[in-house]
């Protein structure tokens, strides 16, 4: 006991009492003073790290309610918004994750085997995985911004640079032409119906307007009729094999760019009529969760960066990996948030 | 430095329960790859069963049923594996658990209570909403 000021010494004499405390052996270096050996140690701060992310759950956890709140309610936004999102992008960001996640957790093993470069690889992949993320999320949120598929009022705002938006005066000329060229065809099937009429010697008006088929009207009506119906299929016929030619070309390109077929197919949620009310709340939360773990990612960056400095000065061995272990669980529950973020944003 | 050892290293120069023995319990590469393997597969099988129409079997909640069970044995597994809960001591689950009990209480109650108050829904657009569509000329 007469040691206890002694120690207290080498704390404060602290990183130059390096050689007094190797020779030392019965205190390591890495053993804090209130702590009985490196295990009690470890075990403790690894409690602390696990009450920790018990907090972490129940931040998350909040949102996750709020989103089965809204999905309960409005099951047909979020089946709506879920379009938007890429499934291709997310499986991809999980399987990022996932691996980082591997490569962490072989980082611990090779702290605990003591085997620095091992580590210093291992946390430099993690972190490349961190940055992976981080990039393909960015892709992601920027198409987002772009499309104006943004949270809350936003939402119901012009979008800064769309793809799929269509201006709001091509559109009115387009209705406009189209009016007209109704119009014109409209005036020349009724001129077309006269001269059909004028021909026939005697017709009674009830029989004219009549909608019954036409054999059993006179034999004049009968054939104007025949040669109205033969002009009007011609027309569905001509109209219908360029439909079907544009559907196989849609087809073709679908099969070959599905991703970017799709994008051109769909419509701009403000300009379609079968937008579901409030469909901004599908990407309020989706920002929402997203964000809080994407902010969470890159305090991942930061705590992995710091690891790896840590490993460079030599800080860690197999009886003292205390940070390691704990940035691991850390950059898991990471990854653990997404495996449920993932299937509830990306694939409704 | 003197204290990075190999594990051989450490078996050899301090026997167990030696205080500078290396702590913890360290699983092998080849098993976390492995682990992983599983865990990408998982997530093919997700990917995969959110394509299927299970409408036709009569089962609409089936997707999302599916994508959960599979999303929370996922969890699991990162929980056992890559975060050592299989070797640690049973407090350290017992947080963990308690918390997501808790949680699962959490949403359960919300869930119940909303169910309550579904007719109530307004399904409609939001007044402020709708003035923005009346403004940008694109009421429905």
């Amino acid at each position: 006991m007469t040691q206890v000021p002694m120690e207290h010494d080498h704390h404060e004499a602290g990183l130059h009492g390096h050689d007094v405390h190797d020779a030392h052996h019965d205190h390591p270096k890495e053993l804090g003073h209130h702590w009985d050996n490196l295990n009690q140690q470890f075990e403790a701060g690894k409690l602390g790290m696990w009450l920790f992310l018990a907090t972490e759950i129940l931040l998350f956890g909040g949102l996750f309610c709020g989103y089965a709140i809204w999905r309960g309610n409005h099951p047909d936004i979020f089946a709506y918004g879920s379009q938007f999102l890429s499934v291709k992008w997310g499986a991809i960001n999980t399987c990022v994750l996932l691996l980082s996640s591997m490569t962490m957790a072989m980082g611990v093993t090779m702290a605990q085997r003591g085997n620095k470069p091992g580590l210093i690889i291992c946390l430099v992949l993690t972190l490349l995985g961190a940055f992976g993320f981080l990039g393909i999320k960015y892709v992601e949120y920027s198409h987002k911004f772009h499309e104006g598929l943004l949270p809350g009022i936003a939402f119901y705002e012009k979008p800064s640079d769309s793809h799929i938006w269509v201006e709001i005066e091509e559109q009115a000329g387009d209705q406009q032409e189209t009016s007209i060229a109704t119009d014109v065809a409209e005036s020349k099937e009724e001129a077309e119906l006269q001269m059909a009429r004028a021909d026939l010697p005697v017709m009674p008006a009830a029989e004219a307007t009549t909608n019954e088929p036409a054999a059993i009207g006179p034999s004049g009506l009968n054939q104007s009729r025949v040669v109205q119906e033969e002009e009007t299929y011609r027309v569905f016929y001509k109209e219908g094999r360029i439909a079907a030619q544009e559907d196989q070309a849609a087809m073709a390109e679908y099969a070959e760019h599905p991703e970017e077929a799709m994008r051109e197919l769909e419509k701009h949620p403000l300009q379609d009529p079968d937008r579901p009310p409030n469909a901004q709340k599908f990407f309020t939360i989706y920002f929402l969760m997203t964000g809080l773990h994407g902010i969470h990612v890159v305090v991942g960056v930061i705590v992995i960066l710091w690891l790896i400095y840590l490993t460079f000065r030599g800080r860690f061995s197999p009886h003292y990996y205390t940070p390691v272990d704990c940035g691991g669980l850390y950059w898991h529950v990471v990854d653990l948030i997404w495996i449920f973020l993932f299937p509830l944003f990306y694939l409704i | 430095m003197s204290h990075e050892h190999t594990e051989a290293n450490i078996e050899h120069h301090h026997p167990k329960g030696h205080e500078h023995a290396g702590i913890g319990h360290a699983v092998p590469m080849w098993f976390l790859a492995f682990i992983c393997a599983i865990l990408l597969i998982l997530t093919g099988i997700t990917v995969f069963s959110s394509f299927v129409d299970f409408n036709e079997w009569h089962m609409p909640e089936m997707n999302l049923t599916l994508a959960l069970i599979i999303a929370t044995v996922k969890a699991c597994i990162v929980c056992l594996y890559f975060m050592h809960l299989r070797w640690d001591r049973p407090f350290v689950s017992f947080i963990f658990i308690t918390s997501v009990i808790l949680l699962a209480l959490f949403i359960g109650f919300a869930i119940t209570d909303t169910k309550e108050y579904q007719p109530l829904v307004d399904q409609n657009d939001s007044p402020l909403i709708q003035d923005r569509l009346t403004e940008l000329g694109l009421e429905k």
